[in-house]
């Protein structure tokens, strides 16, 4: 049995978890990352996908979220969402607009660095989309 | 001399003024409610987002690296504005609190030579501003059909904010709205939110030690960039659900006087019924008397 350590899923309407847990999927900008107790200080931003949080009591609970980043500290780990919900709270239309609107942003852009930017993170939202939508 | 007729009505025109008041007055108090409770809610997040903006400004050392955002253009030509108000009147003074503010600090602006752009969130402070200031008047950002702000709202206007910056339309911003300290007061309010003034002034207490050895993950000057931005929405957000519970707080204080007042006016209007009531009965009483006493 791993150790708990305090995890902290914020966004900016709400406090979502904040709960002794036993390990966190984060999905990291450059790869998921597990963080577990007493992890090395680290601050990573985040990419849209699935944090996976082990409950200390066993118990899996998944939440899609939408950028942000993650504080990470030996004590604890913050995870600041710019939009945060539970797996089984998704409202698909919501994901579907958001897709649209990063599709628009990858035609629209004006030069390389900001088009690849932006298809970049239309590809994060379908890998996303697959990876919540039951088969 | 009024008659007994119009007394009555005018009464009752005051009664159902004082019942529409009362119930403003319901009404902004449960809202009050539940704009503290979205406050407060929000607290965490950009408590968590200054510490962190802390430590990794430290982290950057504000070298050269630091985006533009932060350290600005190194000019003060041009300002912008973000007028917060709300979107409906019948609030006291908050409105015009705003304005007034926002007006005064324009007005040194102008003294300076600098030119001024405006955005106005909400559609009060645009009526006010209009009056002096309709060619200043960049965006008009209208959040009447908002029923619960949300994120995405000051996201919206802080990617717009950004945007211009990014087009060298502005070389600061500065934000605009109400305080909220208590039920009955609320503090108009400036904040520079580009370039991020307080960041590098305030300096994260060293002691702490766990900042000094964090790995970023990727660069602290890449977070960075990705992180201003994103504290400038937070601040916005902050404005904006600090400004709602304002508006609440100040339409609950405005409708309670607003009751009081029209239950004072209803007891004078009714001693005055009264009084012409008995008058008009002991005019009648003489007539008839004094009928009487001629035959």
């Amino acid at each position: 049995m791993a150790e708990a350590f305090k995890f902290e899923l914020v966004s900016p309407e709400r406090l979502l978890v904040s709960a002794e847990v036993e390990s966190v999927v984060i999905p990291g900008a450059e790869g998921e990352m597990t963080v577990m107790a007493h992890h090395a200080p680290v601050m990573t931003t985040i990419k849209p996908g699935v944090v996976t949080v082990k409950n200390a009591s066993g118990s899996e609970e998944r939440y899609v979220v939408f950028g942000g980043f993650a504080d990470i500290v030996p004590a604890g780990c913050t995870l600041l969402a710019e939009s945060a919900v539970a797996v089984k709270d998704v409202d698909r239309a919501d994901l579907a607009r958001r897709i649209k609107e990063a599709r628009e942003d990858a035609a629209d852009a004006k030069d390389d660095q900001s088009r690849s930017k932006a298809e970049q993170f239309l590809s994060q939202l379908t890998t996303l989309e697959g990876a919540i939508l039951p088969a | 001399m009024p008659s007994l007729k119009d007394l009555r009505n005018r009464i009752a025109s005051v009664k159902a003024t004082q019942k529409i008041t009362k119930a403003m007055q319901m009404v902004a108090a449960a809202k009050l409610r539940r704009a503290q409770e979205a406050a407060e809610a929000a607290r965490p997040y950009s408590e968590r987002m200054g510490s962190v903006l802390a430590n990794i400004t430290q982290a950057v050392g504000g070298g050269g690296d630091a985006p533009a955002l932060m350290t600005g253009t190194g000019k003060d030509d041009v300002h912008l504005l973000v007028v917060c108000t709300a979107e409906r009147g019948l609030c006291g003074g908050f409105n015009s609190q705003i304005a007034r503010h926002a007006r005064d600090h324009i007005r040194r602006l102008l003294a300076d030579g600098k030119q001024v752009k405006i955005i106005c969130v909400g559609k009060k402070g645009f009526d006010i501003l209009r009056r002096d200031y309709a060619a200043m008047i960049i965006e008009r950002v209208d959040l009447r059909e908002v029923k619960t702000l949300g994120f995405v709202n000051a996201d919206a206007i802080a990617r717009k904010v950004i945007h211009l910056f990014n087009e060298g339309a502005f070389d600061v911003c500065t934000l605009f709205y109400s305080q909220f300290k208590s039920v009955i007061s609320q503090v108009p309010t400036a904040q520079q939110i580009i370039p991020a003034a307080s960041a590098s002034s305030a300096q994260p207490e060293t002691a702490d030690g766990a900042s000094a050895v964090y790995e970023y993950e990727p660069e602290p000057g890449e977070i960075l960039s990705d992180l201003i931005p994103r504290n400038i929405a937070v601040q916005i957000f902050r404005a904006l659900l600090e400004n709602a519970a304002g508006e609440m707080g100040a339409k609950m204080s405005a409708m309670d006087n607003a009751t009081r007042n029209a239950g004072e006016m209803i007891n004078k209007l009714s001693i005055t019924y009264n009084r012409q009531r008995q008058a008009q009965i002991t005019k009648e009483l003489i007539e008839i008397i004094s009928g009487a006493e001629a035959l």
